[in-house]
This record gives C-alpha cells, sequence and structure tokens, in this order.
C-alpha cells in the first residue's frame, strides 16, 4: 500500500496502518498514469482508518475519498500533523464525482465510522470533510445516526492546513477557482476518451478517405486522420484551455468558434483550394470540436444540469447538421 | 466564481423562506457562496451561478431548498439517455 510504514501501536485489536506524507517517484508516476486514464480504474487505496504521524484521541479526523490521486494529495497536504485519515470507500473516484453519486455519501460515512470503530479511538466527534463532500454527506444525519458532528471544511485541498489551524474557513479558501492550470490537468482526460471512443471508426475514416478518388491516396487518408487530430486538439484541448475567453456562456458554441479557426488552418494547410471543399472540411472540424467542448461541461466546476440540458436539446441537433452538410457537400463535389 | 457563468435563468434552485430558520447550514455547504442569512432568514444571491450540486438542499435542515440535483455533464446525460432506449452500458449511467 502507498505511503506505509507500519502498524499503529493500538490499545485495540483494530490494525491501523501509519502513512507517510513523502510522496515516492512512483506515486508521481502513478497519478500522471491516472490522469492519461491508463488503469485509472483500478487507482484506489483500501478503505479504512489511516493514521498520519503519530496522531492520538484528541487528533482531528479528516475524511476523503479512496481515490488514489485524491488519497496522496491530502497526506502530502497534511505533512508534519499527527491526524487520522478516514478513507471512503468510492470506488476509485475523486470527492467531486463521488458525492453527486452518493458513493461519498451518508451511508458509507457512518458505515465507515462504524466499521473502524470511530468512537473509541478519538475521544472529541467531530469529522472534518471536504467542502465538494456536501453535495453527498448530510451533515444533520451523521450526527443523528453516529453521533459525529460534521465540518465542511475547504474546496481545495491545499487550503486543508490553514482550515484546520484557524479551525474555519476564511475568505478566498471557500471560492472556487478554475484556472488555466486547473483547466489543463483535465484535459488529458479529455483527450484520452475522444480518441480511445473513436478509436474503432479511425481505421474506417482512414480507408474511406483513402479510397475517396477511386484508387487509394494515402495522402488522402493521412489528411482525414490528421483531420480528426485537429478537431480533438481542438475541442479537447485548446477550447478548455481557453474557455473563459471565448464567445458566449455555452460550450457548444465555444468550442464550434475553436473549431472554424482551427479547421480553417488546418484545410489552408492541407492545402485544400476549392472552396465547397474548405468550408466543409473546416464545418465538420467545428461540429466535432463544439461537441467534444460540450463534453468538457462535465469536467467544470459550474455548469449546472438544467444548463446543460437546455444546451444539449439545440446543439446535438446542430452538430448533427453541420456534420452531415460537410459531408453532402463533400460527397456533391465529388460526384460533380 | 469570478468570469464563469452558465446559461441564465434556468437553474430549478428555489428557497422557501417561510420555513427556513436562518441555521445558516447552507452558508457553509455551498461551493459557490451563494446564500447569505439577513433578518434570520437566508437569501440567494444569484440563483444563475447554481451548479444545482444538491449540497444546500440535502443538508438544510428545515427542507426550505429545493433544486433538481445532478452533475451537468453532457456524456452522463447522453449516457442516461442511451441506457433509457436499452443502448450502451447500463452501468454507466454518469460521467466518472
Ligand atoms: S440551511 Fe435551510 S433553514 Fe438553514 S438558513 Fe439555509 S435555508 Fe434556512
Ligand atoms: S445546489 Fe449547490 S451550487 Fe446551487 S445553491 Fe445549492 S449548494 Fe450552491
Amino acid at each position: 500500500m502507498a505511503g506505509f510504514i507500519s502498524w499503529y501501536p493500538s490499545k485495540t485489536d483494530l490494525k491501523i496502518p501509519v502513512i507517510s506524507s513523502q510522496i515516492s517517484c512512483q506515486d508521481t508516476v502513478g497519478s500522471w498514469k491516472a490522469r492519461w486514464d491508463f488503469g485509472r480504474m483500478s487507482y484506489i487505496v483500501p478503505p479504512g482508518l489511516y493514521a498520519l504521524g503519530s496522531p492520538d484521541e484528541n487528533s482531528h479526523v479528516v475524511v476523503t475519498a479512496n481515490y488514489k490521486m485524491t488519497y496522496d494529495l491530502v497526506r502530502k497536504a497534511l505533512a508534519g500533523r499527527d491526524l487520522w485519515l478516514l478513507v471512503l470507500e468510492t470506488y476509485g473516484i475523486n470527492v467531486w464525482c463521488a458525492a453527486g453519486k452518493g458513493t461519498f455519501g451518508t451511508g458509507e460515512l457512518v458505515r465507515r465510522v462504524g466499521a473502524v470503530r470511530l468512537s473509541e479511538i478519538v475521544t472529541h466527534r467531530e469529522l472534518i470533510l471536504p467542502l465538494f463532500g456536501a453535495a453527498g454527506v448530510k451533515g444533520i444525519e451523521i450526527l443523528r445516526r453516529c453521533g459525529f458532528k460534521v465540518r465542511f471544511s475547504t474546496i481545495r485541498i491545499e487550503d486543508l492546513p490553514e482550515f484546520l489551524d484557524r479551525g474555519k474557513a476564511s475568505g478566498n479558501v471557500r471560492e472556487l477557482t478554475f484556472t488555466a492550470y486547473e483547466r489543463v490537468i483535465l484535459t488529458p482526460i479529455e483527450l484520452q476518451t475522444a480518441l480511445r471512443k473513436a478509436g474503432p471508426f479511425l481505421p474506417l475514416l482512414f480507408l474511406a478517405a483513402g479510397f475517396f478518388n477511386g484508387s487509394f491516396s494515402l495522402h488522402h487518408a493521412v489528411l482525414a486522420l490528421l483531420a480528426y487530430f485537429a478537431a480533438v486538439i481542438s475541442g479537447a484541448f485548446i477550447s478548455p484551455l481557453l474557455l473563459p475567453w471565448l464567445p458566449s456562456p455555452a460550450f457548444s458554441i465555444k468550442g464550434g468558434v475553436t473549431g472554424l479557426v482551427i479547421g480553417s488552418f488546418f484545410s489552408y494547410l492541407a492545402g485544400v483550394v476549392s472552396p465547397p471543399l474548405f468550408a466543409a472540411t473546416t464545418l465538420m472540424i467545428a461540429a466535432f470540436s463544439s461537441f467534444l467542448m460540450l463534453n468538457f461541461t462535465g469536467s467544470t466546476p459550474y455548469t449546472s444540469r438544467s444548463g446543460v440540458k437546455k444546451e444539449m436539446r439545440w446543439a446535438l441537433p446542430a452538430q448533427a447538421l453541420c456534420l452531415v452538410t460537410g459531408f453532402i457537400t463533400i460527397l456533391i463535389w465529388r460526384f460533380l | 466564481m469570478k468570469g464563469f457563468s452558465y446559461l441564465k435563468g434556468v437553474s430549478t434552485l428555489a428557497l422557501d423562506r417561510g420555513i427556513c430558520t436562518g441555521c445558516r447550514i447552507c452558508t457553509e455547504v455551498c461551493p459557490h457562496n451563494l446564500f447569505y442569512v439577513a433578518g434570520g432568514k437566508a437569501e440567494i444571491l444569484d440563483t444563475d451561478l447554481c451548479m444545482e450540486c444538491g449540497a444546500c438542499a440535502l443538508n438544510c435542515p428545515a427542507k426550505a431548498i429545493t433544486v433538481d440535483a445532478g452533475v451537468g455533464c453532457a456524456s452522463g446525460m447522453i449516457n442516461e439517455w442511451l441506457a433509457s432506449f436499452n443502448i450502451g452500458k447500463k452501468s454507466r449511467t454518469g460521467c466518472c
């Protein structure tokens, strides 16, 4: 297990691992693998109670998810402190998504507090939860069912030490941000998903474009693949990065605008000279980029369910229409 | 959240001030800081900034807040929609 040092010298028969706040090379490599979605699903730590440093019966109890990247961030942020870490079974999913699904929830927290016999280990009755956990955990219910008072702390793990020191959240600790860095670290998974989902269709695209003029042309086949990659880069990397500066609050429009720019750039570089073909290629890249950017709503901390529903209702048909128009234009151009 | 706002006039967030007890729990759980309490009753700053996470409604002891909660995620919704037609993997109803 990551960060394991020894067993806690407990007075009871409970086995509590003592863990280190040091993040090893292996942990760092692992977190990058997880960001790129290699074996992400198995990126978990066993749920239960962990001792960080040498906590006693008065030490804080910090609750977190069993997604290994979250667990690593928490123990790293809390380096040099003595406290208890209560890890919930969220099936390797981060706090935010797990709270939305209900796995980081009231039932699991009550169960876990009971399973590790927390009331025998600490004398106080307080649990510190990440603020994002509030979407899944009902504080008053926890108090009623197991006697522990829930305190929702901060959004960012890095702000947790300050919260513990001051005993409350203050000022910008509770303010949500979505900085360029916070957006960029989300893009590998978007890129990976886009490529994986399209995987089976890529050879098809390669062949269809290759045989477009009758006999096989490697040039056309490669261009079609490159057009696809251009759309992916546009919708799953450039658009998320430029998010606040792109026009309109609607994600599909943001992605579409980037796609139009990248698409015309691509068509120009690819040497597409005929205007209808140029327009069709650009339109198809824009439609795809728009679709990918619409998917990015799932990674932002401010899009609402009702909003996404409303946007999808007109954006999906519009994207499909653009794709079909582009495709038909190319066919007409080919056979005329 | 400065610099970010999504579609206006769609949030399902609603507050019944009549039954609010002014306990302030909502001010502690909303990630967007959308609540404040004045004169013993909660107020919503700006409904359009709500991301419908449901934390306030879940934690309000008086049940004064309602919201159609869920993760605002297109791929999750496409999956749900496909599942309702019995296509696609049924186990994956969310996005993450
Ligand atoms: S949590 Fe509910 S009862 Fe308490 S202040 Fe907010 S709305 Fe009012
Ligand atoms: S649903 Fe979430 S974002 Fe909306 S007001 Fe409630 S806690 Fe805040």
